[in-house]
């Protein structure tokens, strides 16, 4: 295997690959890189065993062949070269160390033998849709606050990506929660995915995903099946296994009563909130929410600290029915209200009910925040 | 016969009518065993001075069962873990009172750190009971571990109101056994002569014979801790089992547990012993449900929840093996801890016989942290009514009023 490419494009591939290797070296190859040329292109490839991301780079090759080599010293190397290095890879084949040589700088680098990099096929991928990269980071950044950490209920480790009906159109909805928060996400379903199941996203895949979406405007093409489910963002393709589990059935945790609104600027109340939960740094801490017509007051307590109070009167906030209090805490409410344009609306019960979020200006998306005891 | 005066010691005695206590190992022995006397009802009479003497039962709660019952309503039969209507028929006359866990647990605070003083090597057994070495301590206290444990329990009297059984041997087993003998107030020293007074008592009294294990003793002829005495420990592994050795030294006194001031309270659990060894995964979960039942009421007794659960089994060989899965949040739904349990159970029944099985809280959370809705889980309400109606008809008729359909598969 024999190339030659410019570091900028090597070290923004090898950026993509690196995070997807497995850091901690159960499998010691897992932690390397796959470098093949093939017909004259040239590709990366990384996976964990849940992951798989293969990159296509330009390069101007040589000879086609393949070496792995540990993808985070490849990463280092390449990124303290001098800016404009041109960088050539020369493998003779086997066990043979990869040589890497840039200027006056070389490196010869322990590969292993590519034979034992594992493989990660993708099967059958029945169902096929576009995306534009826009509306899937719309999807992905409203939902994934709200994804579980808790390893308990494996099956709210990721979003949950299915087709729905809203108002009678069919949608394509993503849903994460961790039992404390629930975000529900709708776009028009795309064509190709009305037969789709409903599958549920990985954390980890949805993160890989989100980054690489992150200069992205085109669309992405989105493939799966019942147990795999790949995205191809330009000349990188992602497939992941999908967590085999059940996701609660939602729908029923959704209040649809919820007939107190409050509507308040984005802004205003965001910035109200961490002025009044700065008081205390326990995180657990309740900012309390009391309301009378047209006005919200906010305010915590701690025992150590002391307390802070905050008033929106009716020059920032609409409110029309009864006096209310609840308690939410103030990292949930600020998770909600940074994916929120303008205005919020909330919709409550009573003090011990889920409340309903919403963006006032955009329907798409649902937020449903359990309140805490105040 | 070295002796002490329980009035003044560790003072010299000087008093016109010694309470003496002596024994001719009184001061060389250094394991105590404190236990409360009545603790809960001790508690609510020391804050409510008109109930004194009046028989007082704490219980009730969420399930309706004696929780602790004072001396007075002892004498009439009154027992703990009775139904509550049973003891109200044998006295009729009882003060009922629900329990207040965080009063009991103050006062358990405040006893413990009295037992600090008296040493560092304090392991608590529950929230009434602890287990305290003394050995080396008196050097510092200027009196033998006896004398100074007479001082405390009069001060916990005198400062808490409550009073204490002390046992006083050389090791944890005799300790409490000891503590046992004199309730309450009591303060009963356990030396040499233990074996020979362990001998004419049941099995049942050593710690780890429980009712399956004592069966199967009697099956041996076996129903008296003197037949277990002076069996050869080959002897003993043959006509007994594997543990056979280990049960013949605790019948002859002997305890190597030490005490461990770093071991937490015992966690709440239950457990039993199968009359056969079972390998079958269906038989082994068909053990577990009464078992997530049982756990789920004691949590409930205990104002506790269970934020994760422990699974123990004992192989037919004695090889002990338990397994710990976090829970999603605090629970005391049966259901929940069956589940949790049985995803443990799974992955351990491979066909290995097991003589043991056992479910029991991995680490523990309050009560009202228990169950609370989440977004996650639509199904929890309903879990919690059935439950609420479950408790609620056991209550009334009791526990065996109402069992889950699946108890009849078997």
């Amino acid at each position: 295997m024999k190339l030659k490419a410019d570091r900028a494009t090597l070290l923004r591939a090898l950026g993509h690959i690196q995070s997807v290797a497995e850091k901690r070296n159960t499998i010691p190859i897992l932690a390397n890189v796959l470098i093949a040329v093939k017909d004259g292109r040239l590709s990366f490839t990384a996976t964990d065993m849940e992951i798989a991301i293969v990159e296509e780079v330009a390069a101007s090759t040589s000879r086609n062949g393949a070496a792995t080599a540990p993808a985070a010293t490849l990463y280092e190397i390449v990124r303290k070269l001098p800016e404009t290095a041109e960088i050539e890879f020369d493998h003779p084949g086997g066990d043979a160390p990869l040589g890497l040589r840039a200027g006056r700088f070389n490196t010869s680098l322990v590969v292993q033998p590519v034979e034992d990099f594992p493989s990660m096929t993708a099967g059958s991928l029945p169902h096929r849709f576009h995306l534009p990269a826009l509306v899937l980071r719309g999807l992905i950044d409203r939902t994934r606050f709200a994804i579980s950490t808790e390893e308990t209920r494996y099956y709210l480790n990721g979003i949950y990506l299915h087709r729905a009906e809203s108002d009678g159109h069919p949608v394509l909805r993503a849903v994460a929660t961790d039992g404390h928060r629930l975000a529900r996400v709708e776009e028009p379903l795309p064509e190709g995915a009305s037969a789709m199941p409903g599958v549920i996203v990985p954390r980890k895949t949805v993160n890989e995903l989100r980054r690489l979406l992150e200069d992205e405007s085109g669309s992405v093409e989105v493939a799966l099946s019942d147990t795999k489910i790949q995205f191809t963002v330009g000349p990188i393709t992602l497939t992941s296994k999908l967590i085999d589990g059940t996701f609660p059935e939602y729908e029923r945790v959704i209040p649809s009563g919820n007939d107190k609104v409050l509507r308040v600027g984005k802004k205003d109340f965001a910035d109200a909130v961490a002025r009044v939960a700065a008081i205390s740094s326990e995180r657990s801490r309740p900012v309390k929410l009391s309301l009378q017509k047209d006005l919200l007051t906010l305010s915590a307590a701690s025992a150590e600290q002391g307390s802070a109070v905050e008033e929106l009167d009716r020059d920032h906030v609409e409110y029309a029915a009864g006096p209310l209090e609840i308690g939410f805490q103030a990292r949930y409410l600020n998770d909600i209200t940074d994916q929120i344009t303008e205005n919020v609306e909330f919709c409550f019960s009573d003090g011990s009910a889920p409340t309903v979020v919403r963006d006032a200006g955009d329907q798409s998306a649902l937020y449903v925040l359990m309140p805490m005891r105040v | 016969m070295p002796w002490l005066c329980r009035h003044c010691a560790p003072e010299p005695c000087g008093c016109a009518r010694p309470h003496r206590l002596e024994h001719p190992e009184l001061f060389a022995l250094s394991v105590a065993h404190v236990d409360a006397d009545a603790f809960f009802a001790a508690v609510e009479k020391r804050r409510r001075p008109e109930l004194a003497g009046r028989p007082v039962i704490v219980g009730g709660g969420t399930r309706g069962v004696v929780s602790t019952a004072c001396y007075i309503a002892r004498l009439s039969g009154v027992g703990s873990a009775m139904p509550m209507f049973k003891a109200l028929k044998l006295c009729p006359d009882a003060v009922v009172l629900r329990p207040d866990f965080a009063a009991y647990s103050a006062v358990a605070a405040e006893m413990r750190r009295l037992m600090l003083a008296l040493t560092p090597a304090v392991q608590p057994l529950s929230i009434d009971e602890a287990a305290l070495d003394l050995a080396g301590t008196e050097a510092v206290h200027g009196a033998p571990p006896a004398a100074v444990l007479a001082g405390f329990a009069r001060q916990v009297e005198a400062s808490l109101g409550v009073t204490v059984s002390i046992g006083l041997a050389r090791n944890r087993m005799l300790a409490k056994i000891a503590a046992s003998l004199d309730k309450p107030r009591g303060f009963a020293v356990l030396g040499s002569e233990a074996a020979s007074l362990l001998a004419p008592h049941p099995v049942t009294l050593l710690p780890g014979v429980g009712p399956a294990q004592a069966r199967r003793l009697a099956a041996l002829g076996i129903t008296r801790i003197g037949q277990l005495q002076g069996l050869r420990p080959a002897e003993a592994r043959r006509r007994l089992g594997e543990d056979g050795p280990a049960l013949v030294a605790r019948a002859e006194g002997e305890d190597a547990r030490r005490v461990d001031p770093r071991r937490e309270a015992k966690s709440v659990s239950a457990e039993t012993t199968f009359a056969q060894d079972l390998s079958d995964p269906t038989a082994l979960e068909a053990q577990l449900w009464p078992l997530a039942e049982k756990l789920a009421r004691r949590l409930r007794e205990t104002e506790l929840a269970a934020s994760g659960v422990v699974l123990k089994l004992k192989t037919a060989r004695f090889a002990l093996r338990t397994r710990q899965a976090r829970l999603a949040q605090p629970t005391v739904l049966p259901d929940l801890l069956f589940a949790a349990g049985a995803a443990l159970l799974a992955r351990e029944a491979d066909g290995t016989a097991f003589r043991l099985i056992g479910l029991g809280a991995a680490g523990l959370a309050p009560l009202a942290q228990a169950d609370q809705p989440s977004l996650a889980d639509p199904d929890l309400p309903r879990l919690v009514a059935r439950q609420k109606a479950i408790d609620g008809l056991r209550e009334r008729f009791g526990v065996g009023a109402i069992k889950k359909g699946r108890m009849f598969f078997f």
